[in-house]
Order: structure tokens, then sequence, then C-alpha cells
């Protein structure tokens, strides 16, 4: 007796514990690859996992196995020309490999390389960042929904009943249902008229009299409104649209922002992006980068470039203000600002910086963070920003000198944000 | 003979459709006389396909992280499009259970119930290893009753004390067969029954008291005889055993890995002739099928482009050969056998006499029965086999400078060429051999192995890994002897070192 079972309706991840495991298992190996990536992964990228090379040697499964070496006879397929006794050339090991490895397309052979979700990518990226639990779901949670109306339905609540479709429906219902009594009335009707006219037995009139009483009983009892009827507004959630924001990234990319520095500086431009997109649906990217110079980048370069040189941040704040004037009007726009610096700034610089932050850019701004990595010593940046900070409650500042410490400041920058918001 | 009705089918598959393929091929495999287990055929997707495959074949697996490495790794490729999923995965037990993938069209599932369900099925019942070894009205039991027994372990002990202990156990599962020997059957109520009671007994052996003795120091060693008396050939059954400090919940995991070693083992040595038994017979039924006109012939084309690529043979200079092809080599074997039997020539009388001749049906029964890949091959690859796949043999000698031709498919290199193929799916000669020489339980406690080396090849590099997974079980010092045939001693590996 054969069986036919639908196994398609299980579930389907038997293997999610064992990946976990593996996971778990190479966590450190899988983070140092994480690491490697972040430098190639886009900051606006948070929607998709990660490929993950680790090296092979590191998880193998060892088993008792021949080396190579001793005497070795084996039979292939396929023979053309060869006859017994001839001898051939060994294949070099050279060319062996290079064969191989032309089908891998640059991923080293001895790499085990596969694919995280997206969740686990975050899972183990935060990780490194000592994000708490909590915050983490917040920040990758999906958008805020709203009920909308979607058609009708037969139950509910009599607050969402909708008079109109259910009386539609009582109508149909009534015609359809009283329809073939009067056309019996009708005929039993005519009947009666003619036994009227023409003299007839009694019996038969009081019949018909009571067929037809019976009939418009039934017509009068068929109810008004029936539970059949009643229909109701449906609704279903939908993601609420909402207002857009700017984010301008601006990074001094001068001679003494080095890779570490610079790696700090886009882990927190890209918290920063999640935070954003949690809060607003549709959300822009404004990158500047500057030296002496400043000059609104694509993401490609703001990160990858280097500089040298020294450092005017005023012309950073003056690219910025130019290009709110021009694109970005603060009426239609929450504008967001996310600085990062190591500090340095040409000394007269300073008090320009302030008078262009209070006069034409925090009045206009929702929030401006301001992040210092890895500073030598505070310098005259950090005093000129003080005292913006002590005339705007939404100007936030941090000095940070490891990974680690990113979230906890972003936290720290961004617990006033959420009260200012709400 | 009244003209039979083509089965109806489009190219997508559905329920009717499969029961009424299934039905008919069906009824021409018990014309044919294959006698096979109850048949369950489970439609699955394509994700848990990967599962399965992540779980070599076990329907209901103990948790591991190396499924989980298998598992990345199959969906990485199958995602980039490097690989295709096979068309279905069979498991043994009774009933025998058949995973179709929905993906497939009518006329690949059409293929693969004649495949699997009847071919494979047909196999698993009836062949002489898989009767000895595997018992599949238990498997399935035995697998919960392992899942089971391994996540108590886990809650109990914890969880990397568990993992190390099953990575070690998988190192050593190759070793973990018998060979020889018949095990008894088991059903999963029996098998927890007898863990307890094995439990509970060890248990019992434990007293406080001998450890307070002082340490005498140890009479003479000489005298004693070695332990074990002959070697033994199944690594993790004399861990089990006599493994000085395993706990009990230990050993009886090694144990359950040592069961299942024991499991897939007549799979692994039966590659060609299952896969080639269950070629030959999807073949054989559909072509009977269409030959009585049940068939389209849209069907048998669709169904000859899968055949084909199937058994496709690419020759040894092709980048992507990849050693012979079980499909092939097998369909090839069973095909050749029924036309030996049927149209035998002059040379089959010859090599075959007792065969020539005969009915195809009973001498292909026999070879399906009796034999397994090595002596299968020793026995009935014939001339012509060797001809139309141009079978050459090629010998690597660490000494020559070049590689040697040594037969091709001649009078002359027949007989060579079957006994060098056949070897070459001899279990023995693909994993070194290496057996438990002796265990000082009176003295260090040491163990020691021994490989006898084998047309001096030596061990892979990786052979002090392995040997730090039989150290972490045995828990005292492990070595292992190479010695050659006369037993002369030419190397050794120790851990720790």
């Amino acid at each position: 007796m054969t069986h036919f079972i639908d196994r398609r309706l299980n579930g389907k991840n038997k293997s999610t514990v064992n990946r976990q495991r593996f996971i778990k298992r190479y966590k450190a190996q899988i983070k140092q690859a994480i690491a490697n990536n972040i430098y190639k992964r886009s900051v606006t990228d948070t929607r998709h996992g990660e490929q993950i090379n680790i090296p092979l040697r590191d998880i193998n499964e060892p088993m008792f196995e021949y080396g190579q070496s001793g005497y070795q006879e084996i039979v292939l397929s396929g023979n053309k020309e060869f006859v017994a006794g001839e001898r051939l050339p060994r294949p070099l090991e050279a060319e062996a490999s290079s064969q191989s490895q032309a089908h891998n397309y640059g991923q080293s052979e001895d790499d085990f390389s596969f694919e995280l979700s997206r969740e686990e990518f975050y899972e183990l990226f935060f990780e490194d960042l000592a994000l708490p639990h909590l915050i983490k779901t917040q920040l990758l949670q999906e958008p805020h929904y709203k009920l909308i109306r979607t058609g009708y339905s037969r139950t509910g609540v009599p607050s969402k009943l909708n008079i109109s479709r259910s009386l539609k429906n009582s109508l149909g219902r009534r015609i359809g249902l009283i329809k073939p009594y009067q056309k019996e009335l009708s005929e039993l009707q005519t009947q009666l008229a003619q036994f009227e006219q023409a003299p007839a037995e009694d019996s038969q009139l009081t019949q018909l009299k009571q067929q037809i009483s019976l009939l418009k009983l039934k017509i009068k009892t068929v109810p008004y409104l029936d539970n059949l009827d009643l229909r109701y507004n449906y609704y279903t959630p939908q993601p609420e649209p909402t207002t857009q924001a700017v984010m301008f990234c601006i990074m001094d990319v001068s001679g003494s922002m080095d890779e570490t520095k610079k790696d700090l500086a886009k882990r927190f431009f890209m918290l920063l992006y999640l935070f954003l997109t949690h809060n607003y649906e549709k959300i822009e990217l404004v990158f500047i980068r500057h030296h002496t110079l400043a000059t609104e980048v694509t993401e490609e370069e703001f990160f990858y470039s280097r500089e040298t040189g020294g450092t005017v941040v005023s012309s950073a704040l003056e690219q910025m203000q130019a290009i709110m004037q021009a694109r970005y009007p603060s009426t239609d726009w929450n504008i967001y600002a996310a600085q990062a610096s190591d500090g340095d700034n040409w000394n007269a610089d300073s008090p320009q910086c302030k008078t262009i932050l209070l006069n034409s850019i925090m009045p206009y701004v929702q929030y401006y963070a301001y992040l210092e990595i890895m500073p030598r010593e505070q310098q005259s940046l950090w005093q000129a920003y003080l005292a913006v900070k002590e005339r705007y409650s939404n100007f936030a500042m941090q000095t940070i000198h490891s990974r680690e410490e990113i979230y906890p400041v972003l936290r720290e920058l961004f617990k006033k944000a959420e009260t200012y918001e709400s | 003979m009244k003209a039979e009705q083509i089965i109806s089918h489009t190219s997508e598959w559905n329920f009717e459709s499969l029961k009424e393929f299934e039905w008919h091929i069906g009824q021409v495999a018990t014309e044919y006389g294959l006698d096979t287990f109850p048949n369950q055929l489970e439609i699955i997707n394509s994700e848990q396909m990967m599962d399965a495959y992540a779980s070599v074949g076990m329907p209901i697996g103990y948790y591991h992280w190396s499924f989980g490495k298998q598992f990345l790794s199959i969906e990485k490729n199958y995602r980039r499009g490097q690989m295709g999923l096979a068309y279905e995965m069979v498991i043994n037990s009774n009933p025998c259970i058949t995973y179709l993938l929905e993906e497939n069209t009518a006329v690949m599932q059409a293929i693969v119930i004649a495949h699997a369900c009847y071919g494979h099925n047909a196999f698993f019942k009836n062949n002489y290893l898989f009767k000895t070894w595997t018992h599949p009205e238990a498997i399935i039991d035995y697998l919960l009753f392992a899942r089971h027994y391994i996540t108590e372990c886990e809650e109990k002990y914890g969880l990397t004390q568990v993992e190390d202990l099953l990575d070690s156990c998988h190192a050593l599962m190759n070793y973990g067969v018998d060979r020889y020997q018949h095990p008894p059957p088991l059903s999963a109520a029996q098998e927890r029954q007898r863990q307890r009671e094995r439990e509970a007994y060890l248990q019992t052996q434990i007293n406080i008291l001998w450890s307070t003795l002082p340490q005498k120091s140890s009479p003479k060693l000489k005298e004693r005889p070695r332990f074990p008396l002959e070697p033994q050939e199944n690594i993790l059954y004399f861990i089990e055993k006599n493994a000085p400090l395993l706990e009990p919940w230990q050993r009886e995991i090694v144990r359950i890995i040592r069961k299942l070693a024991q499991y897939f083992y007549p799979q692994r040595q039966t590659k060609v002739m299952n896969e080639g038994w269950a070629t030959f017979w999807h073949y054989t039924l559909l072509n009977t099928l269409y030959e009585r006109g049940q068939l389209s012939d849209a069907f048998m084309l669709e169904f000859l482009q899968h055949h084909t690529q199937v058994i496709f043979q690419p020759s040894f200079d092709k980048p992507y050969y990849n050693g012979i092809n079980p499909y092939t080599l097998g369909n090839n074997i069973f095909n050749d056998l029924r036309r030996i039997c049927e149209y035998p020539t002059p040379e089959d009388k010859n090599w075959f006499p007792e065969i020539a001749g005969n009915d195809w049906l009973t001498t292909l029964d026999f070879a399906m029965r009796n034999f397994k890949d090595e002596s299968f091959i020793a026995q009935y690859l014939s001339p012509k086999v060797i001809r139309d796949m141009r079978l050459f043999a090629l010998a690597d000698d660490e000494r020559e400078p070049e590689l040697i031709v040594t037969a091709i498919h001649n009078e002359a290199g027949y007989e060579a060429i079957r006994q060098i193929l056949a070897k070459q799916y001899d279990l023995s000669q693909i994993e070194p051999n290496i057996q438990v020489y002796e265990a000082k339980l009176k003295d260090d406690r040491s163990l020691t192995l021994r490989y006898v080396q084998h047309a001096g090849k030596s061990l892979a590099k990786n052979t002090l890994e392995v040997l730090k997974h039989v150290y972490r079980l045995w828990g005292f010092t492990v070595r292992l002897e190479t010695v050659d045939k006369r037993g002369k001693l030419l190397k050794t590996y120790q851990c720790p070192e």
C-alpha cells in the first residue's frame, strides 16, 4: 500500500539548530570575517545578509586518510589513443591547482564560504558593538502600521457596521425571497377575480382566499434586516507612510584620519542610518567630506578615498548649509546631521564653525551629533562646539576611542533625540 | 492484448497523476517480480531537500554543528546555481520513505517513482548487506531514541561536553563498523531499556574505596598476555567497552554513533550496484509501459533526456571529469548481464559460461542479492562494458618519474581492469587499515593502534589531528604505529606528544 504525504507545509527549517551551532562554534572566525567585510559593505545596505569566508583548516573534520605517496593504480574511462605500457608525464601540481582555482572566482580554495542571513549578520555585528538586545530589536523592527479600510467582512463589532452595504444586502435578499410568493399571489388573485365573476362553489372560494392570506403572511414575515445582511468594515494594517528625512554625513578625510578612525566612523554612520530608517520610511543621505575644502561625494568616495593636508571644518558646514537651502527646506524635511572628525582643525576656523552652526544650521535641524574619534587632545573645535551645545539641546557631542564605545555613545547621543521627538 | 489507455499527464504534476503513475509502475514492477517494502512518498520543497542533504539522509537527526556546516555550504552552492538538487532522496526504512522534490516535472516524478520506490527499495529489501546490517523496521525509532538521548545529555552535561564527544566519534565513524560479525536487531524500546540497565550496572561497579588505596609499584609486565589478544577492527566498539574514564552516558553516545555508522556501512559499499540497479529498473519499467502504449511519445522524449543526463560519463580528459559515474557503470553492467542472458555471443559463453543464455530475471535477481560493489565488478564486469566505456588502468608509482598505462580494453587487459576496478571499490583499500593493537589497561593505560602499510602508502598529514580525537575518548596516551607487512615498525605518531 503506497502513501502520499505532502510535507511542504511542514516546518522547513530543520537545520536551524545545526546552523546556529555552527555559527556559535566559529563565532570568532566569523566575526573576523565580518570585520573584514565591513569595509566593503555599503552603509545603506541593511537589508541583506553577508557572504562569509573562513579558512577551511579551522573547521576541518579530520579522518584517517592515506597520504599522497606509495603505489596507486586506478581505472579511468574514455581511453582514446593509449596502449598498454605507455608512459605519460605527471600533470603538474600548479596546472592542476590553477584549473580548480579558475572555477572559484577569486576565492581561495582553502576557504569555506557561506551566507549569513540578515538577522544573523546583525546579531554578530551588533554584538561587537555591545548593543543591548532590547534596543537592537527596536532598531531592526518593521515600521509602524496603520489600519486602513480593505473591503467588508461578515463579522465585526457594531461600531464598524457598514449601513449602506448591509441595507443593500437586505434589499437583495428581500427581493429574492419575496418574488416567488408574489408571482404565486398574483396568479391566485387573477383566479379569485375569475371566480368572483363567475359564481362558483363556496368551498373553493374560501380555500383560495385562505391561500392568498397565507401567502400575504409569508411575504410579511420576510424580515427587513437579517443577520445574513450585516456587513462590517474590514481593516488591514499597512505600513504607515512617514515623513521624509535627510541625513548629512560629514567626515574629515584629512591626513590625520587613518583607516581605523574611518572604520569607527563608518560603523557609527551605519548605526545612525539604522536608527533613522526605523523612524522614517523615506530617508536620503548626503555625504560631505572635507579637508581644507568640502565636496559632496558618493558613498563610495566618502569611505574609500583618503586625502592629505590640513583641515578646515567650516568648509563642510558651509557646504551643508548650501545643500540644505537648495534641496532640503526644513519645512518639508527632517534634517539630521552627524559629523565625525578627529578634532583637528585650523585654530582660526573654529569660531567660524561656531557662528555657522549657531546661525544657519542649528535652527533648522532636528538633531546634530558630533563624534570625535580618538582625539589626541581636545582642541579648539571641541571648545567651540561646547558653546553650541549650551545653546541648543538638540546638539550632542561625544568622544570615542574604540569600537565598544560606539553603541553607548550613539545611545547617549540619541537619548535626547528620542525625548525631543516625543 | 487490448490497447491500453495512455496515462494522461501534463508537465506539472498533481497528486492524481502521481498516484496513477505509481500504480501503473507498481503493476509492471510486480510483473517483473520486484520485491519491495511498502512505499511512502513525501513531497518536499527545495529547502527541505537541503535539510535532508545536510543530515546525510537521516529523517530525524541529532543536532551537531557539522550538519549546520554542511547545510550552509549546500545552501550557498544551490542559491548561486552552482549545484542542482537531486530529484529525490530515499531512506532505507520500512515503509520505504522517498522524498520527491516539488519542483520536478510530472515526468521526473515518474522517473523518481520507478527509480527510488521500486529500484532502490527492492535493493534495500533484498541485498545481503542491507539484510544483515540494517533494520529498516527499527531505524526511525532508533534515530528518534538517539536524538532524544543526545538532547537529554546536552541538558544534563552541557552542550560543549556533548559536542566535543560527538566530534571525536565522528572522526572515528568509519572505524566504528563490524566488518565480519553480525549485529543483533534492535528496537527503540529495547534499546532504551538496555541502556538504562547498562548504566545502572556500570554505576554499581564503581567503588570509591578502591581509589583511596595506595598505588603499588606494578609487577612484571612482560608476563601478561597482550590485551586485546587479537587486533580489533572496530575502534569505536573497543573504546565504548574499554576506555577507562568514559562516563556511562558517554559510552552510550559512542554506541549511538557506532550504530549509525553500521547502518550507513552497506550504502557506502554498494553505490555502483544500488544506483545501477535503480537506473536499470527505471529505464526498463518506463520502457515497458511505453511499449504497451501507456506513455506518450512526448513523455518518452523528456524521459530519455533525463535518463541520458543521469548516465552521462565524461571522458577522463574533460575538466569536469570526476571519476567513474556509478550510475553509468552499474547500469551498464546490469544491462549487459541482461544482454548476455538474452543474446549471448561466443565471447560471453567463454567468459560467463554459467549465465550465458539463462533467464535474465533470475540472473539479475541473484546478482542484486548476493554481491557488493567490489565482488559485483570482479564477477560481472564484461569485456563488452570495458570496451564500451573504454576503460583503462593507470599506475602512479612514486618511484617512477611518469605515470604508466598498465591495461586497456583488449584481450590482455580485460582481467586486469576488472581486478583493479573491483579493488577501487573495496573500502579497505580506500581507507587505511587501522586496528586496535594493544591497550595496557593494567600498566600506563596507553592505547596502541596499528596501521599495516598498504601499497607503500603513508598516512595523511592530518593523522595527528585524528589521534587527538582518539586521545579525547581514551583519556590516556594514544599511539599509532605504522608497520609493514612483516610487522616492522616504520613510524609512530603519539598523542600527547
